[in-house]
């Protein structure tokens, strides 16, 4: 190899190398989202252990997604079960009522007792996507099911599909709502309110299909359940350490 | 925010029993839901039985047959009223025709009802009164002879070869409308029938049941209509026309409590998940309406009334008053199979631990006072349609008068 054929070749290396390098710094901003090629997929984790029922979450919510302050419209709620020794459960909604928490039950008679948080479960098959006569209703690429207030007839055919009892009307719009994961805050790599709130970490939220997301390393940890497996929607809210008597 | 739909609820809170998630205090689908299919019920039902004389040649029946197309037209008409009443947005409802969900059975209502009154109902009749409207335009003067002229098309033709087509044509009509029929109310259980969220109307005897049902209520209110204007137009009912229509009623009834009964054990039987709730629902909140209304005044009274009307051999006018009680309990009877599927169907939570509460307003959309305004809407169309349309040829004049 003579010098100029030297000098040649190392210019074809800067120049290509270069340009093989400055590729990544190209990447438009979707495809950095991916992980191993998979497609970002939006998922939530319950460790209902550790859910003290602070419901500091579901005021959370309401604040956030401008969720009306009547006890009858929720994005989220958490759910108190105490198991009672005779096997009676006795179950509330918490922190919904003032004067809810004046029945007093012996601590003698509980076997055990446990807070549950419920939202959306973003279902991967949604009984209200498929019901939805315009497609107000819809799922994300990301596996978020949205509800489009201004194509949304006001039928409440979803409301009745939802077998979590998720959905409601929202009395000033007229229009189906419900729990989004805070698309709005996600999608710009925010938590949910609910999540951030949250003291003890029961709530957590990330991509399932990141190795880095710590809803992967809270499956990988947990024996996980979902609820109503039975009716096949498989849903995207895991939760931990279930009791079977939540429904 | 409507202050009084908060407040109602509040009024609603104490009357929880158990445990429901906290979304669900709100009924959504109300009154105006239960009157649909039970509207559209009679619609198909009618239609059967309009259809029993030109498909299974049953010629006893053919007084009513025109009866029967007119009412199935003038409750078409109403059905979907109570729908756009209880939309959120009824003025967004045409983006069900524009941008339909296809996996939507909903969606497919407008679709379903533009067939059904365009392809099927519609044409029926104007092949049927093609003829008698050219007829009835040559022979009037003033607005009805314009009236009678457009809905005639301006068509002319009273050739033999003319009728034998209108003929051939309704038969065709009548043979493609028995599944259209059954196709719209049908679809209507499918509806309630496909919510696998909800075990009340999860079944896939669901439109089955809804279709049985809708012929009992179509059949029952042609024969009330018919018992009802013959007197008013001074002619006089025909007991054979009356006894071969009861005839079909009666096993229509039969059929369709065989079905509910075969609903009702095989959800005993299997004892699902949700068989406790659901019992305590029947045994408390729905008393009243399932086991009283429903069961024994609208199903099992009528019933026995009907085998006693075939076992004993009544007098004519025994019959008539017979048969025209049981036609109105079996209109109670069916009005309490609606409440109770769509009502009943959200007095449970999904959760299966409680029961809400249903509690009807008297005013506004979703009130008492505009439902029975849409259920009484149909009977005064059907006068209109009766004035312009004698449903019984030669009386046309009399009805005209009444």
């Amino acid at each position: 190899m003579n010098r100029r054929q030297f000098l040649k070749d190392l210019m074809t290396y800067i120049v290509s190398g270069g340009t093989i390098g400055a590729a990544p710094f190209r990447i438009p901003a979707w495809a950095a989202t991916k992980e191993n090629g998979k497609k970002r997929l939006f998922g939530f984790g319950v460790q209902v252990d550790r859910c003290i029922g602070c419901v500091r979450c579901v005021h959370a919510c309401k604040n956030e997604n401008n969720v009306p302050k009547e006890p009858f419209y929720f994005r989220t709620w958490v759910e108190r079960y105490i198991i009672q020794q005779d096997g009676n459960v006795i179950v509330k909604a918490i922190g919904i009522l003032p004067d809810q928490e004046t029945e007093t039950i012996t601590e003698k008679n509980v076997l055990r007792s446990f807070n549950v948080p419920k939202l959306c479960n973003q279902c991967a098959h949604p009984p209200c996507v498929q019901v939805c006569p315009v497609g107000a209703t819809f799922q994300t690429d990301d596996g978020v099911v949205l509800v489009n207030g201004k194509t949304c007839l006001g039928c409440r055919y979803c409301i009745q599909a939802c077998p979590y009892g998720a959905r409601y009307l929202h009395p000033e719009t007229h229009t189906a709502d419900k729990c989004t994961f805070c698309y709005h805050r996600v999608t710009r790599g925010l938590l949910p309110a609910c999540v951030e709130v949250c003291p003890t970490q029961a709530r957590l939220f990330g991509d399932l299909n990141s190795h880095a997301s710590p809803l992967t390393r809270f499956k990988r940890m947990n024996k996980i359940h979902v609820l109503k497996p039975g009716l096949n929607t498989e849903p995207k809210v895991y939760y931990a350490s279930l009791d079977g008597e939540v429904r | 925010m409507s202050v009084n739909m908060v407040q109602k609820l509040y009024e609603l809170l104490p009357q929880i029993g158990g445990f429901i998630y906290p979304n669900e205090l709100e009924i959504h689908w109300g009154l105006l839901i239960v009157v649909y299919p039970y509207v559209t019920g009679i619609v198909a039902g009618a239609f059967i039985l309009a259809s029993l004389v030109k498909v299974f040649n049953v010629k006893e029946v053919e007084p009513m047959y025109r009866l029967s197309l007119l009412t199935a037209l003038a409750f078409l008409l109403v059905a979907p009223l109570p729908l756009l009443s209880h939309l959120g947005h009824p003025l967004r409802s045409y983006e069900m025709f524009l941008t339909p969900q296809t996996s939507s059975a909903m969606a497919m209502f407008g679709f379903v009802y533009a067939w059904y009154l365009m392809v099927v109902l519609l044409v029926e009749i104007w092949f049927i009164y093609r003829k008698d409207l050219i007829v009835w335009a040559e022979e009037e003067k003033g607005i009805m002879k314009w009236i009678h002229k457009t809905l005639s098309l301006f068509s002319t033709d009273t050739s033999k070869e003319a009728i034998a087509f209108d003929n051939k044509a309704l038969k065709v009509i009548t043979i493609i409308g028995i599944p259209s029929a059954f196709l719209l109310h049908g679809y209507v259980g499918f509806i309630f029938g496909s919510i696998k969220a909800n075990p009340w109307w999860s079944s896939v005897l669901m439109p089955i049941v809804f279709l049985f049902s809708a012929i009992v209520s179509g059949v029952a209110i042609v024969i009330f209509l018919y018992m009802i204007i013959m007197p008013l137009i001074g002619k006089t009912i025909d007991m054979k026309c009356l006894d071969k229509a009861a005839s079909f009623l009666f096993y229509a009834v039969i059929v369709d409590f065989s079905l509910e009964l075969l609903d009702f054990i095989h959800r005993i039987y299997e004892s699902e998940e949700s068989i406790k709730i659901l019992s305590e629902l029947v045994m408390s909140k729905l008393f009243l309406s399932l086991i009283i209304m429903q069961v024994l005044l609208g199903m099992l009274l009528p019933l026995g009334i009907m085998v006693m009307i075939k076992i004993f051999d009544f007098r004519a006018e025994l019959r008539k008053l017979l048969y025209f009680v049981t036609v109105i309990l079996i209109q109670i009877g069916i009005f309490s199979t609606r409440w109770n599927v769509v009502i009943g169907g959200q007095m449970f939570s999904k959760s299966f631990r409680g029961l809400t509460t249903y509690k009807m307003d008297i005013t506004g959309l979703e009130g008492l006072l505009y439902s029975l305004a849409l259920l009484i809407l149909p009977f005064i169309i059907l006068a209109v349609l009766l004035k312009i349309l004698p449903a019984w040829g030669k009386s046309r004049e009399d009805v005209a008068e009444a």
